[in-house]
């Protein structure tokens, strides 16, 4: 009666074992995964930040007074086109817009937008990145101000290979284009109250 | 230029010194050939500032004072 007792016991255990264990197993190996020290460089929260701070200097460094100004105030730089064609004489039907000067909207890690400046007609926007692909800290992602600067050396350098490698879109795929005009209105503004603080030469009679 | 670093000196030389001109040609070479592209920012003669890209160390003014390299560019979404 005892081993018969005994024997029982001993089946029981074993199928229970057999269920038991792989769910032990399975915990065990959960637990030494979550305490497993991962290789690879620490974060440092403060990173982005002094890159950016680096980024926005070197932007200074290279762009003029006003265009820094824009950025700082505005958070973009508006560049101007030098593609703008000479319109033929006599040649009825032909674009209006053409020779027209044009410009370009530069925010960070936004697609560039051309417009008129003259009538605020929004032409296009332009995606265009500028990854590095070697991910030095784990992202392909320039610091904005260096997606600005990459953006604004590269149109001003070789507009026609930058616009030719970008991929071409109407305006508002990405970009509001309620956005777009609004902060072209806070440029004018912006123009205008520069304007008015400029300093005048001798003799100027500023306008009733 | 880096991700999560920004501006990094890579190589300072004076290009009057053949040894440090050779180390920058090394430098510019080795930039460009891992895909990077090389612009030089100037003032022109009516004072604008722009840059100028540059695919040969010879097309680098004399007086530059530097070159910047940054990830070529590529079509977004």
């Amino acid at each position: 009666m005892l081993l018969a007792a005994i024997t029982i016991g001993v089946v029981i255990v074993a199928l229970l074992w057999d269920l038991v264990l792989p769910s032990v197993k399975e915990a065990f190996e959960r637990h030494k995964a979550r305490r497993e020290i991962i290789p690879g460089a620490s974060y440092d929260p403060g990173r982005e930040r002094r890159a950016e701070q680096r980024a926005r200097q070197l932007l200074r460094s290279c762009v003029n007074e006003e265009e820094w100004s824009m950025y700082r105030d505005l958070g973009f730089i508006r560049v101007w086109g030098a593609m703008a064609r000479v319109p033929r004489r006599g040649r009825i039907g032909d674009d209006p817009r053409a020779g027209a000067p044009y410009a370009y909207l530069v925010y960070p890690h936004k697609p560039i937008v051309a417009y008129l400046p003259q009538t605020s007609e929004l032409l296009n926007e332009y995606c265009v990145e500028f990854p590095d692909e070697t991910r030095p800290y784990g992202s392909a992602r320039l610091p904005d101000s260096d997606d600005v600067l990459a953006k604004w050396m590269a149109l001003t350098g070789d507009e026609r290979r930058l616009i030719a490698m970008a991929n071409m879109h109407l305006p508002g795929r990405q970009v509001d284009p309620k956005q777009v005009r609004r902060d072209l209105w806070r440029l004018s503004q912006w123009e205008r109250e520069r304007l008015r603080r400029a300093p005048r030469s001798p003799g100027e009679v500023p306008a009733p | 230029m880096k991700p999560g670093h920004g501006e990094v000196l890579i190589a300072e030389g004076d290009v009057e010194v053949a040894e440090e001109e050779e180390l920058l040609v090394q430098e510019f070479r080795r930039q460009l050939d891992q895909g990077m592209w090389a612009a030089v920012p100037e003032r022109t003669s009516a004072g604008r500032r722009e840059a100028r890209m540059v695919k040969a160390f010879g097309e680098i003014p004399r007086d530059a004072d530097r070159v910047i390299f940054f990830p070529r560019a590529a079509g977004g979404a």
